[in-house]
């Protein structure tokens, strides 16, 4: 039977996983308290009172950061790829076990060194995710800022290390460990964008990494890469050796955290095109052109940070330049959704719950991705820059359709994890409820955000004059976002009912049952070698040559 | 680009009414925007939805240039031109400074109140240090009091502004970032301690219009917003050499 040897990548993929399940819980209930208090902000909370603001701002610090580091980059990149990727290109280990391990723990002690930070004097850091400097190099500058800002730097620090170091072992292993037969151009897309988010996290990280220190440098040694000379903060005038600025810190985070967002979304787009192409028995279509989007997706994602600073004082030109790299990045995303719809395009897909999850991964992707090319145009960011058109876009694509990657990749390897398939009634029930809920809560935000509202607002209430009345023409549509996302979260319930009734039940199942064509379906004792190109089916769609097969049946040959 | 604009512009966003000279250009061009994705998005989910009605076809009869090269090009020329047309109205906006007429105030922003500073009959800012700040005192700028720039300067609680004359403003911060924002005059721009970040537009319409801080800088952050007072030429001077220090 299977080892569960710590070392073994299924272990470790499963640890993963579980940390995942761990930071969603608690970063999804983080949001409605939020999502609460911004609608109803009187709202006395039991056991603890009304929500002060600092207390909301460590909710949305924490919020973004529990996401998208220990949900969006763990779950897809290092969970899925260490419980599927070694079985995809035919490896039986990844290239450096005990490394896989060493990372894993990594990111489980980062994840408790960040919920650390609720506990201790002054709570969370209040920055928001980008923790910008000045704010977060005083612990002057408000409660959090202390202790709580030094876990937050040091939990995303041993993130980084951990997220190099897994980038650097996933590189390895599909560069060396592929089995024999399985050259570049048979890899499944799924491979190829673990592949480029495993190279984005190895470049972006290492740069995270060094601001990061470069931080907690001018937190603790006076250094002055950050704070410029003669900041007074709180009436303080903190004082550091020479001086330094702060848009340095918002160039090298940006570098990284561009990238992030691809790091989160690339697998989710791999999966889609490989469960689409199955379930319409039919090709990807496109194969080649899907390869290089995906790196130039990855590459592209390098070269766009400055689109989260039109307004943040760059040289003006600086923006004129960020912009044509934004929106070059839109034409690879939207050749990936041509193809996505040319593959399901009469098809007479088989809709299966995976199924369906790839096709709301694509419907989310087009909506949240539509509103890119406007946020990457300066003019118009000057009006949108971080209003909830933003916070809308990036939840979209990178919470939503992300999430969706995620569902697809459970049910559809729910075999593989569990030996047994996910109710397909339940499937489909928590499929539409999420999507619906989704869409009823991340569409109006762009709305809000339209009229005005900025994000990190611990309130929409109580300011005096003009303010108070254009921010209160947003409270109707409030009140309908908190509700759908308690809502979103609360159908969640279905999906852990039917997890637990299908490994309670355990229908037996065939050792394929979707009839894939990629070689983590192999049958126990096939020798682990690849003859194919991955999806290739009968014109009829009644049969289908999977990667181990020998056969050289007259199968449409790619391209 | 007007025609199209006015054939698409067939949904009430909600958008506050603009009242900047180039927020008109600026509303236009976002609308536009707006309608376009919206136009994309019912586009791809009709194509997405009849692809999973219609009977099914054998995939090889999918010609790759009309399903592929075609869009992608259109896509591209698209963006294209949306990318110039907003090029054009940033360059406008951005790429040269005020005109020397126009008027000069000081927008200082700290933790979590914004000062506006007017130069006084002698049109020059006098020297701010930060060890001098001291709003107990009355001087919430730390103006060196023997510069004789700063004796005639004044400073304000509200952001008051002639209608129809251009204004500069020279955005500053004492201690963290802020995001100084004025959504009804569509104008953003953050202000960076440690540097001076400038802006520049007109009002055209007198009235109070809100003044938002939209970058998170503490927890006063939701609270750190001011009023902007348009006034009529003759209401504006008339404010100002109430306030102005006559030698």
């Amino acid at each position: 039977m299977r080892a569960l040897r710590l070392t073994h990548h299924r272990t470790v993929g499963f640890a993963y996983l579980g940390i995942s399940l761990a930071a969603v819980a608690i970063g999804s209930f983080l949001s409605l308290i939020m999502r609460i208090h911004l609608a109803w902000p009187d709202r006395i909370f039991p056991g603890h009172g009304v929500l002060k603001p600092e207390e909301y701002l460590a909710l949305v610090t924490m919020h973004g950061t529990i996401m998208l580091f220990f949900v969006m980059t763990v779950a897809p990149l290092s969970g899925f790829s260490n419980l599927i990727l070694p079985a995809q290109i035919g490896a039986t280990r990844m290239s450096y076990p005990r490394l896989n391990l060493f990372s894993c723990v990594l990111t489980a002690v980062a994840f408790l060194v960040a919920c650390a930070a609720f506990f201790v004097p002054g709570g969370a850091p209040i920055g928001g995710w980008a923790a910008y400097p000045p704010l977060s190099a005083s612990a002057l500058a408000g409660p959090g800022q202390g202790l709580g800002m030094d876990l937050w730097l040091g939990s995303v620090a041993l993130f980084s290390i951990a997220s190099i170091l897994s980038g650097v072992n996933t590189l390895t292993t599909i560069t060396l460990r592929r089995c024999e037969g399985m050259s570049w151009n048979r890899l499944p897309l799924t491979v190829w964008a673990w592949l480029t988010a495993s190279l984005l996290a190895a470049l972006a990280f290492s740069v995270l990494l060094a601001a990061l220190l470069m931080l907690l440098s001018d937190r603790h040694l006076g250094t002055a890469f950050f704070v410029p000379a003669g900041d007074l903060i709180n009436g303080v005038i903190v004082s550091h050796k020479g001086s330094g600025s702060p848009l340095l810190w918002l160039h090298l985070f940006w570098f990284f955290g561009h990238p992030e967002v691809y790091i989160a979304i690339l697998p989710g787009m791999g999966l889609t095109s490989m469960v689409l192409a199955n379930f319409a028995r039919r090709q990807i279509y496109g194969y080649r052109i899907m390869i290089a989007t995906t790196l130039l997706i990855g590459l592209l994602g390098l070269t766009v940070w400055g689109h989260h600073m039109f307004v943040a004082g760059l040289n003006p030109f600086a923006g004129t330049v960020f912009s044509a790299a934004s929106l070059a990045i839109a034409l690879p995303s939207t050749a990936k959704v041509l193809s996505w719809i040319a593959t399901s395009w009469r098809s007479r897909m088989q809709l299966t719950t995976a199924a369906l999850f790839a096709l709301g991964f694509v419907s989310l992707f087009i909506a949240g991705g539509l509103s890119g090319p406007i946020l990457a145009q300066p003019i118009l960011d000057e009006y949108l820059h971080n209003t909830f058109f933003v916070i809308a876009h990036f939840h979209m694509v990178m919470a939503m359709a992300a999430t969706f990657g995620l569902f697809c990749a459970i049910y559809y390897w729910f075999p593989i994890l569990f030996g047994t398939v996910l109710g397909e009634g339940l499937g489909k029930l928590h499929f539409w409820l999420t999507l619906l809920f989704s869409y009823s809560t991340f569409l109006p935000m762009h709305l809000t955000g339209i009229a005005g509202e900025p994000r990190h607002y611990a309130q929409l209430n109580g300011m005096p004059g003009p303010a108070a009345h254009l921010l209160a023409t947003t409270m109707p549509l409030q009140r309908h976002i908190s509700a759908s996302a308690i809502g979103l979260a609360a159908v969640q319930l279905v999906f852990f009912v039917n997890v637990g009734l299908s490994l309670w039940r355990r229908r037996a199942i065939s050792q394929n049952p979707w009839s894939a064509t990629t070689l983590e379906w192999i049958p126990a004792g096939q020798a682990l070698q690849c003859h194919q190109a991955p999806c290739q089916y009968s014109p009829d769609s009644t049969s289908f040559i999977p990667q181990w097969s020998t056969a050289s049946e007259n199968c449409p040959e790619r391209e | 680009m007007h025609s199209a604009t006015a054939l698409l512009v067939f949904l009430r966003w909600p958008l506050p009414a603009d009242v900047a000279a180039h927020g008109h250009a600026l509303d236009r061009h976002l609308l536009l925007n707006l309608n376009l994705a919206l136009a994309f998005l019912a586009l791809a989910h009709v194509l997405l939805f009849a692809g999973l009605m219609l009977r099914r076809r054998d995939a090889s009869a999918q010609h790759k240039v009309m399903a592929e090269y075609v869009p992608l090009a259109g896509f591209a020329l698209l963006f294209f031109l949306l990318a110039a047309h907003a090029q054009t109205l940033w360059a406008n906006e951005r790429f040269t400074g005020a005109s020397p007429e126009a008027l000069q105030i000081e927008v200082t922003g700290m933790q979590f109140a914004w000062y506006f500073r007017y130069p006084g009959q002698d049109a020059a800012f006098g020297e701010t240090r930060p060890e001098l700040v001291d709003a107990g005192e009355g001087n919430p700028l730390g103006i060196v009091p023997t510069d004789e720039r700063g004796k005639d300067d004044f400073v304000s609680a509200q952001l008051v502004l002639p209608a129809g004359r251009e204004v500069d403003l020279a955005l500053r911060s004492l201690d963290v970032i802020h995001g100084f924002a004025i959504p009804e005059m569509r104008v953003k721009q953050n202000a960076v301690p440690g540097q001076t970040t400038h802006l520049h537009f007109t009002a055209e319409k007198p009235g109070e219009y809100a003044l938002l801080c939209t970058q998170v800088c503490g927890l006063g952050h939701y609270r750190m917003s001011s009023t902007v007072r348009v006034l009529t030429p003759e209401a504006y001077a008339a404010w100002l050499s109430a306030r102005e220090v006559h030698p």
